[in-house]
């Protein structure tokens, strides 16, 4: 029982600036249920890669245990990678992260491995404002091990099983927003349109930036009595503000008309506009932001998009001052500058 | 757009783009599957029934279906169709259960064939199963015409030709041979049910104004005469110097004839650059391949004969202009006309009809062709029908099939006294292939394998004998391979709007980036609009209805590899892979 994916590919599939085909941007076949809200999700990845030219090479997949944290051998065949312990992935994202400042990061978690076992690290990478993109495949339940209710699950959702679920759920965007994350989004696998933005906005961000996509089970967790089923989140969908993004050599062709948007600059250069529809919510006012989001969820409606943007909060090398040059590429002239230096530091305490 | 209609037999017709283009609409992937799977019987049995010469054709079809393939649009090149046909004529066994069963007992109604080529040939087989009693006329001592006397053995040898043809003459066709048909007006009053002709287009075009024509006759020859001597051993050898003038595939075959016959210096000469040439690019190849120049942008000027023998030809060189519409023009070059020697010259510069034996009154259009009804053949004489290349001028042996084909329903239905506008329906079936989670009824799996080449006889050995085959044909286990490289489109990707959840996970996985929702437009937006743009106007765009969200599913037929995996990761089963089979509609067919 296996299949897989024929080598052909449409013959007149674009090539980006960086001389690469999305084919360049795939990984192995899928192994999940057919119809997984996670493949989407990968697929998004792997347009967001594509479409900001990013070199498969300079990136580092990072993941836990679950459905979600198997998709890193669903994309970018061809970056460095490490599948961690369960909800530990931010630890080891952190040491990665330390190590060489010149990748980038896609740490790639669930709600199990975020909600549940993995709540202290994702509390403390946000905390640090770690230069991470950290994207939670949520689908409100333990696929892996037959679908029981995740820390995400909504009060009152019932999954396959028809339990409805007593507890009250966490919200992860509200959390992020908290507890420091300076980029928070929430997108739906369903919705590429959204998402990808969102993802390449992610990823010109510096410092942590969560996006929390909701990314129905179908096996377990699509029935009509979910809240993370395709038809509930569709219909429940709310959006804070649609988006442009647009990347630092690209010129801007669009003409936005003054008080229609805002333009929020990234730290690599890019820009991302926000189209003010009469509806929108600021998102670079934390209070706001979370109070976007409860306004929202009070009368049972879903806030996506971009919910929450801080370019002032300084990403965790900035904060302890580390060495810009990645570890491996330090000399043994560059870690032990001599006699002469340790005298002068020897002095400093004097 | 609106939703496409899918239960119109032609849209899903259309995606198997070999069977469609195919004149008889013979379906060739699945014989291919059955030459996969071994059984040469069942692939055979399937050509016979709709191109009635599978080992003839399998050697020397036009293969209007290889440049339609699918493969040849994903890849470099298409799958070897035509001698794939080959292979299941090959290895065939001796069982000849798929013939037909004729009725001892006749109905009544006696048809006369007037020669004995394809389409006479097809009409017979299609109308003897029926009861009917059918006179073949030919002027030749045996059937095939064409096919016999200008194909040359060592494209078609005389055995294979000879088993195919005596095939249907042993049904029962009543033959008159060495029967040169002199008044059609005879024949009519013969008092058959309906007359057939299928005299082909016999009378190869001259170069009669040419200076120097009539001096240099002795060493002058006409194409299609000269291959037909050869035949019949009038013309056993070559002179060392002998050119051949004319770009189509009569050519082709007269300047490989004359190198077997001991020419040794034999060349082609054609007006238009080589890429505008009518013969097929495999005749070019082979005869290129056998060493013979060919030598475009040569216009003829005169024939130069000295004491009474052709010692060589001028020739003007032009060059090809093309407007702003496509049309060529080619126009003299400044230099001075090229000398070439030579012995011997072969005109094969095209065919014309010719119909001797016209003694009736009967409508003809202006370039000499009879009026027909396009669809039923029939001409100005109710019935007198007419197909192969004496019906709308010179085409192929494929063609002169499905001619053949037509005219037998529509005398069937004359006979009858029925309308003949009133056709038959072609025979569709559309079946889901889906046996379990990542199990098909077909083999969905897509090789990576490149065309292979058909392996030939040592030219040394072909050069020297005109009767030496050049082609092998393909081994079984070449042809296993080769035909492994069809991507199936007889199975359809069937959607069902109603079940869709819009995963994506179908345009997530699709290698072919086929597969979009979008917002519905009209068809040009769409083809613009979708993820890469649909730039083959041939190719049809399958649209949905509505989904959920409002948007339509649109995919781009046009590269499509059937491989099954948007059914396979469709949680839904909204995708089903569904074979749908086209039968045409054959003569007697309720």
């Amino acid at each position: 029982m296996s299949f897989e994916r024929p080598t052909f590919r449409h013959p007149q599939q674009a090539k980006n600036e960086a001389g690469y085909t999305r084919k360049d941007y795939e990984g192995a076949i899928s192994t999940l249920c057919a119809g997984c809200g996670h493949d989407s999700a990968t697929a998004g990845i792997i347009q967001a890669c594509f479409e900001l030219n990013v070199e498969p090479h300079r990136v580092a997949k990072m993941s836990g245990i679950g459905c979600s944290s198997k998709t890193p051998a669903y994309f970018l065949g061809r970056s460095h990678g490490f599948n961690s312990v369960h909800g530990r992935m931010p630890s080891i994202a952190t040491g990665a992260n330390m190590a060489n400042r010149d990748l980038l990061y896609i740490g790639v978690s669930g709600d199990g491995d975020t909600a549940s076992i993995g709540m202290g690290q994702f509390a403390h990478a946000l905390r640090r404002n770690l230069n991470l993109n950290y994207l939670c495949m949520n689908n409100g339940c333990y696929g892996l091990t037959k679908g029981q209710d995740s820390a995400t699950a909504d009060k009152g959702s019932a999954g396959k099983k028809g339990v409805p679920n007593p507890y009250a759920s966490i919200d992860l965007c509200e959390l992020a927003i908290e507890l420091g994350a300076s980029y928070v989004a929430r997108g739906f696998s369903g919705d590429k349109k959204q998402l990808v933005p969102l993802i390449k906005g992610a990823f010109a961000h510096s410092g942590l930036a969560f996006i929390d996509i909701i990314s129905p089970c179908v096996t377990f967790n699509n029935t009509s009595t979910s809240t993370k089923s395709y038809e509930y989140v569709r219909e429940h969908i709310e959006a804070t503000n649609t988006f442009d993004f647009i990347p630092l050599q690209q010129e801007i062709l669009a003409d936005y008309e003054e008080g229609t948007s805002q333009a929020v600059t990234m730290h690599d250069g890019s820009i991302i506009h926000l189209h003010k529809a009469d509806s929108s919510k600021d998102v670079t006012n934390r209070l706001i932001a979370v109070n976007n989001l409860e306004t929202e969820k009070a009368k049972g409606r879903l806030l996506t998009g971009l919910l929450y943007v801080n370019q002032e909060i300084m990403e965790t090398h900035d904060i302890i001052n580390s060495t810009l040059r990645p570890l491996n590429s330090l000399t043994e002239r560059d870690l032990c500058p001599g006699n002469q230096a340790l005298q002068k530091i020897n002095d400093s305490l004097r | 757009m609106k939703p496409t209609n899918i239960e119109d037999p032609n849209y899903f017709h259309k995606v198997i783009d070999c069977q469609y283009a195919c004149p008889s609409h013979t379906p060739v992937p699945e014989y291919l599957r059955l030459i996969s799977q071994g059984k040469y019987d069942e692939a055979f049995k399937i050509n016979w029934i709709s191109n009635v010469f599978p080992g003839i054709l399998g050697r020397i079809c036009d293969r209007p279906c290889e440049p339609a393939c699918r493969r040849s649009r994903v890849e470099d090149n298409p799958v070897a169709i035509c001698r794939l046909k080959r292979v299941a004529s090959d290895y065939k066994s001796a069982d000849i259960s798929f013939l037909p069963i004729i009725p001892k007992e006749k109905n009544g109604k006696k048809i006369a064939l007037i020669g004995a080529g394809p389409a006479s040939l097809t009409v017979a087989r299609d109308l003897l199963p029926l009861g009917y009693e059918v006179d073949l006329y030919d002027d030749q001592s045996r059937a095939g015409g064409f096919i016999r006397t200008q194909v040359p053995s060592f494209r078609l040898p005389e055995k294979v030709l000879n088993e195919e043809v005596d095939r249907i003459l042993n049904l029962g066709v009543n033959t008159f041979f060495n029967h040169r048909v002199n008044s059609l007006k005879e024949m009519l009053d013969k008092n058959y049910d309906a007359v057939f002709i299928g005299t082909g287009a016999p009378r190869g075009r001259d170069l009669p104004n040419l200076p120097g024509r009539d001096e240099a006759d002795a060493s002058v020859f006409i194409g299609i005469d000269y291959l037909a001597s050869v035949l019949y051993r009038h013309i056993t050898h070559s002179p060392s110097k002998v050119l051949v003038l004319g770009g189509g595939n009569t050519a082709m075959d007269c300047c490989r004839m004359a190198k077997r016959l001991g020419g040794d210096e034999v060349k082609v000469l054609v007006r238009s650059p080589i890429s505008d040439m009518k013969a097929s690019p495999w005749e070019i190849e082979d005869a290129q391949e056998e060493g013979i120049p060919i030598i475009e942008n040569h216009s003829p000027v005169d024939f130069v004969v000295k004491a009474g023998i052709l010692v060589g030809m001028h020739f003007q060189k032009v060059a090809a202009h093309y407007d702003d519409e496509g049309k060529r023009s080619l126009v003299p070059t400044d230099e001075p006309p090229v000398f070439i020697p030579c012995d011997q010259v072969i005109l094969a510069v095209g065919q014309q009809n010719a119909y001797p034996y016209l003694d009736v009154e009967l409508e003809m259009n202006k370039w000499g062709l009879p009026v027909l009804d396009e669809l039923t053949h029939q001409s100005s004489i109710p019935n007198l029908f007419f197909g192969g290349d004496a019906a709308f001028g010179p085409k192929n042996v494929i063609t002169a099939v499905a001619h053949g084909h037509e005219a037998a329903i529509s005398i069937d239905l004359y006979c009858q006294d029925k309308d003949l506008h009133d056709r038959p329906e072609p025979i569709t079936t559309l079946i889901s292939q889906k046996m379990g989670l990542q199990d098909w009824l077909y083999d969905s799996h897509i090789s990576d394998d490149r065309r292979y080449a058909v392996p030939t006889v040592d030219k040394v050995k072909s050069l020297k004998n005109r009767l030496v085959e050049v082609e092998l044909g393909f081994s079984k286990q070449t042809g296993h391979q080769e035909a492994m490289r069809c991507l199936n489109c007889d199975v359809q990707t069937v959607f069902d709007a109603v079940t869709c959840i819009e995963c994506d996970s179908c345009v997530d996985i699709c290698p072919e980036s086929c597969i979009n929702f979008i917002d519905n437009a009209s068809e040009a937006e769409l083809r613009k609009n979708i993820m890469i743009p649909a730039n083959n106007k041939e190719q049809s765009l399958y649209v949905s209805a509505p989904v959920a969200t409002g948007r339509v599913m649109v995919k781009d037929e046009n590269v499509c590899l059937h491989c099954g995996l948007c059914a396979e990761r469709c949680p839904t089963s909204s995708w089903e892979m569904m074979k749908f089979t086209f039968n045409s509609a054959q003569a007697g067919q309720k």
